[in-house]
């Protein structure tokens, strides 16, 4: 049987993670390499990395990260953050991801999604999706919106179908963030995640407030959800992958395991 | 040394850093030369059937995997390797390779499960691989190892004998192969962790014997 997926999610800025992690000896590690390898052996099932560099002359600093990780984890990983075009992919790909994720230069430019897809296949792009819940209109019929810039500016989408739209046009994975839930802590959107999951036919990840292993059972049972992103929770060492999957495993979820 | 074929199809250097990791020299090639002269050889490779055997055909690969299949040097398909070893596929309806008789197919479209609810193509993610029998290249893979899957094709050959692993995914379809010095994975060793890399470390040390 397949198993649902545990993914840590690492914010990366100019070549550091923006949130250290304390681990077990409570040590502060802002190195993305270190980083990886330990959650690689701890039994994460698959890495995001998010490039949130804010200048484009820093950008082949993340090429390196991306390089240096490739060499020390043999699972998949995918990067996201600042990529708009078939040459950022390219270089990510050849660099050692697995996926790319593409979230506003998608919307902005839909044909990307295609373009890529054709060039390294539908199962190396990642549709990442902002959503913030709005009041149900014509225009936004199942009440959830596409929203970029971090939530601060909508962008008229109806985000069920973009979802589908995404779909079409080749997108092998969709990444899908709960603006509302993002950074509570509080459990992830639970109407969303279902709601997408079950109108499209390839995987979803949840995405925004993971804070105990019972949100990931939810998110990952009734909330229809193939996979779940997890950053603070384990970024400060509150828990580790090992107990989130035990935790699931106990409750009949389907989970890999190391030991 | 191990010849790493080069086709143009997907994550290539991801193969290669696995075994640099392991120590195991290696690589990457699309010279017939190079292939027909390695001790052993990876026909790895991501994407579609039909582009990777015009790839294949154009650079004159295909009869250097043939050769070193017919000369019985350890060969060891994965993923889109795998599947255009067989002879014929679904995808883009190519004619392959035909080093082993059977054909690709694709998961039924919608594809459920025994309860009815709709399973997710490309089947994406980690799964257990149910071994039929002993093989040298599984002994150091502990019980109830999972593996890394992304396919919407997957093999069957004609001979069950062929099939080495079986994995659940709304039916338990075939996703190892072995037949002589050949060993087929549908999955990624080198995305695989741990049991991953100690399949490619025996790879690597393998005689060619199906059984020894």
């Amino acid at each position: 049987m397949l198993t649902k997926r545990i993914i840590p999610c690492l914010d990366v800025r100019d070549g550091k993670t923006t949130k250290g992690v304390r681990f077990k000896n409570n040590i502060d590690i802002g190195d993305p390499v270190e980083m990886a390898r330990f959650y690689y052996e701890e039994g994460a099932d698959e890495l995001v990395f998010y490039d949130i560099t804010a200048s484009a002359e820093k950008r082949g600093i993340m090429i390196d990260v991306v390089q240096r990780v490739a060499e020390e984890i043999f699972i998949p990983f995918s990067v996201g953050g600042g990529i708009s075009s078939l040459d950022d992919m390219r270089q990510v790909l050849l660099a050692g991801a697995e996926k790319v994720s593409i979230n506003s230069a998608a919307i902005r430019n839909p044909s990307l999604i295609l373009e890529g897809a054709k060039a390294f296949g539908s199962q190396c792009i990642v549709l990442g999706m902002d959503v913030k819940k709005v009041p149900v209109t014509p225009a936004i019929p199942s009440g959830y919106e596409m929203v970029i810039h971090g939530g601060r500016t909508y962008t008229g989408l109806d985000a069920l179908w973009w979802a589908q739209e995404a779909e079409r046009l080749g997108a092998g994975e969709i990444c899908l963030n709960s603006i509302d839930a993002d950074g509570t802590q509080n459990g992830y959107e639970m109407e969303l995640t279902p709601l997408i999951s079950s109108h499209v036919f390839i995987p979803v990840i949840a995405s925004g407030g993971a804070g105990i292993p019972e949100h990931l059972c939810q998110v990952l049972t009734r909330g229809r959800a193939d996979a779940g992103l997890i950053a603070s929770m384990t970024h400060y060492g509150t828990y580790t992958v090992r107990q989130i999957k035990a935790y699931l495993k106990e409750r009949d979820v389907p989970v890999r395991y190391l030991w | 040394m191990i010849s790493i074929i080069d086709y143009k199809a997907g994550n290539l250097t991801s193969v290669e850093r696995a075994l640099r990791q392991l120590a195991i020299p290696c690589r990457i090639t699309n010279d017939p030369n190079y292939i027909l002269d390695a001790d052993r050889v990876i026909f790895p490779g991501v994407g579609a059937a039909g582009e990777a055997m015009k790839v294949l055909k154009a650079e004159g690969l295909d009869q250097a995997i043939k050769t070193v299949f017919l000369s019985g040097r350890p060969l060891l398909g994965i993923c889109l390797g795998t599947q255009v070893i067989l002879e014929f596929s679904q995808e883009n309806n190519t004619s392959c390779l035909g080093l082993l008789p059977g054909e690709v197919i694709r998961f039924p479209s919608p594809h459920l499960d025994p309860n009815g609810r709709v399973l997710k193509i490309p089947h994406m993610g980690w799964n257990r691989v149910e071994w039929t029998r002993d093989h040298p290249l599984i002994r150091r893979i502990p019980p109830e190892s999972h593996f890394y899957f992304v396919h919407s094709y997957y093999p069957v050959p004609r001979e069950a004998s062929a099939v080495l692993g079986r994995t659940d995914y709304g039916e338990l379809f075939p996703s190892a192969l072995a037949v002589k010095n050949l060993v087929a994975l549908q999955f990624h060793p080198e995305k695989s962790g741990p049991p991953g890399l100690a399949l490619l470390k025996s790879f690597s040390e393998w005689e060619g014997k199906d059984v020894d």
